[in-house]
């Protein structure tokens, strides 16, 4: 027994998407989405790096179109993925690629950085494989998410007691946490708070938006 | 939990089938109920039938390099003079059929990935008629499948950048196969040969994908993975056997995976992707390295 990397029915037969590559176009939809997602609105402005592989062959694998549709908020399962730059063009939003040559940890790699007039995000995810992806980084907090599992990402006032706001909330709803970060930038400015969660339950994003000193909460399943 | 088909096999005998081991383990491992974990399946099973009949109308990749033979296989098939058996000849169209759809940037199921999602759903809508496979047993089908490539998954891999092709269309060749014999009144025992043929026919086989895309010669691999599956399938339910135990068979391909030099794993470095053709392809479409 080598190793057990795969432990459910879905991760062999699954997941429906757009093809051609599970890497190059399934897991670049999903670190789109998840940079939207976190981003929260609709971006003005979409500057997108890539890396290693990604630079050398995103357009013939529709990772251009795919990381764009992710953006919009699409899915790997999105049939309108291969207009999405014809979307994002349609909707005013700026796009525009870098390819980079400089050498990342990993050879699937983008970094994805997302403006309107008010907010900037940047983010770094890779695509690990099988449409797999790892978000690596967010606004310079260096993170590890697989997003595998139910998923909060948080972003709030760097001021004491919002950390037990936040495990009492979870804590009242029955939900149990299995890992917990949580970053700042700098000493009462803004911090960052992972938590990944065990089972798949009813999001309490909403709840959590309400708490004080909550800038952003969101969830991803 | 089954982590060897070993243990796949003696688990199954608690229950009705090995698809309602898989559902169960899935149950258990994920705590997803009956009711979501099938639902999930169905929606599988409609996408591939639905890539299959997109593929077999006609469709073109983004780079054209590959498209429209999904549709020359089938006016050959209606035309009714082949030489192999209608079923197998089907099962080649619609392989063929997903992996067009997939180059061109169509709905997949990936089985048990995006390059080798042709094979499962190729031989699953080709045998289905003839065995009058109703929907419950279709969807039965893909998680008997997705038992067999789990224990592949685990023990050997599904990623042709980690052990080539033989991990690829060979895993989904093999699992096709299994599904198949148990789909045909075959017991776990004959799915398991059925493994074990098919991984010993297709071991060694490289990943060397022309210019570095999911084209050829994958949407064609994935037409021979296909026929590959139904001919084991055949064979075990003969009641022929493996000599080498089907855990031992797939601890040789995760071995030869390992041993396969990088030129033959994705790269795109060696095979057809380095030949005089394949590399005038590769600068037409990407330009040159220094661009």
């Amino acid at each position: 027994m080598a190793e057990v990397r795969f432990n459910s029915v879905f991760d062999i037969i699954g997941p429906v998407m757009v093809g051609p590559s599970s890497s190059h176009t399934a897991g670049a939809t999903r670190i789109g989405r998840v940079a939207r997602n976190i981003f929260g609105e609709q971006p003005e402005k979409v500057t997108i790096y890539l890396y290693g592989s990604f630079a050398k062959t995103y357009h013939g694998h529709g990772t251009d179109m795919a990381l764009v549709g992710g953006i919009l908020g699409m899915d790997p399962d999105d049939t309108d993925l291969r207009n999405s730059l014809k979307i994002a063009y349609e909707k005013g939003i700026k796009v525009g690629f870098v390819p980079k040559t400089d050498l990342t940890e990993h050879p699937n790699t983008t970094k994805i950085v997302l403006k309107n007039s008010e907010h900037k995000l940047t983010i770094v995810g890779e695509s690990i494989g099988g449409g797999n992806i790892r978000i690596v980084e967010i606004d310079g907090f260096k993170v590890s998410l697989s997003m595998s599992h139910p998923t909060y990402v948080v972003i709030q006032n760097d001021v004491p007691g919002v950390v037990a706001s936040v495990t009492d909330l979870l804590n009242r709803e029955h939900i149990n946490i299995s890992t917990m970060t949580v970053r700042r930038n700098g000493k009462g400015s803004q911090a960052m708070m992972i938590i990944e969660v065990d089972e798949i339950r009813h999001s309490i994003e909403t709840e959590l938006k309400d708490l004080p000193n909550i800038l952003s909460a969101r969830y991803f399943e | 939990m089954f982590y060897t088909i070993k243990e796949l096999i003696e688990q199954s005998k608690a229950y009705p089938s090995v698809a309602e081991l898989m559902i169960a383990t899935e149950i258990d491992n994920t705590g997803r109920n009956k009711q979501e974990i099938r639902q999930l399946m169905e929606r599988n099973l409609e996408a591939m039938e639905a890539s299959i009949n997109k593929g077999v109308a006609g469709v073109k990749s983004l780079t054209g390099l590959t498209g429209g033979e999904a549709k020359k296989m089938d006016d050959y098939l209606q035309a009714g003079n082949f030489l192999s058996g209608d079923l197998v000849v089907t099962a080649v169209r619609n392989a063929i059929a997903v992996n067009e759809v997939n180059a061109g940037m169509g709905l997949i199921c990936a089985t048990p990935t995006a390059g080798s999602a042709g094979v499962l759903a190729g031989v699953l809508f080709a045998i289905r008629d003839r065995l009058g496979l109703s929907h419950d047993q279709q969807v039965d089908f893909l998680f008997t499948a997705g038992a067999f490539g789990l224990v592949i998954g685990n023990n050997a891999g599904i990623a042709g950048a980690e052990g080539g092709c033989q991990e690829e269309v060979g895993s989904a060749s093999a699992m096709a196969a299994a599904a198949a014999v148990l789909a045909s009144g075959g017991t776990v025992e004959q799915a398991s040969y059925a493994v074990a043929i098919t991984l010993q026919n297709l071991m060694g086989l490289i990943c060397d994908p022309v210019a570095g895309l999911v084209e050829i010669p994958c949407v064609k691999r994935n037409a021979m993975g296909a026929s590959q599956a139904m001919v084991s399938a055949d064979m075990a339910l003969a009641g022929l056997t493996s000599v080498i135990p089907t855990d031992e068979v797939i601890e040789a391909v995760r071995r030869v995976g390992e041993q396969m030099p990088s030129a033959f794993k994705e790269t795109a470095e060696g095979g057809m992707a380095t030949t005089p053709t394949a590399l005038r392809l590769k600068e037409e479409i990407w330009g040159t390295d220094d661009k």
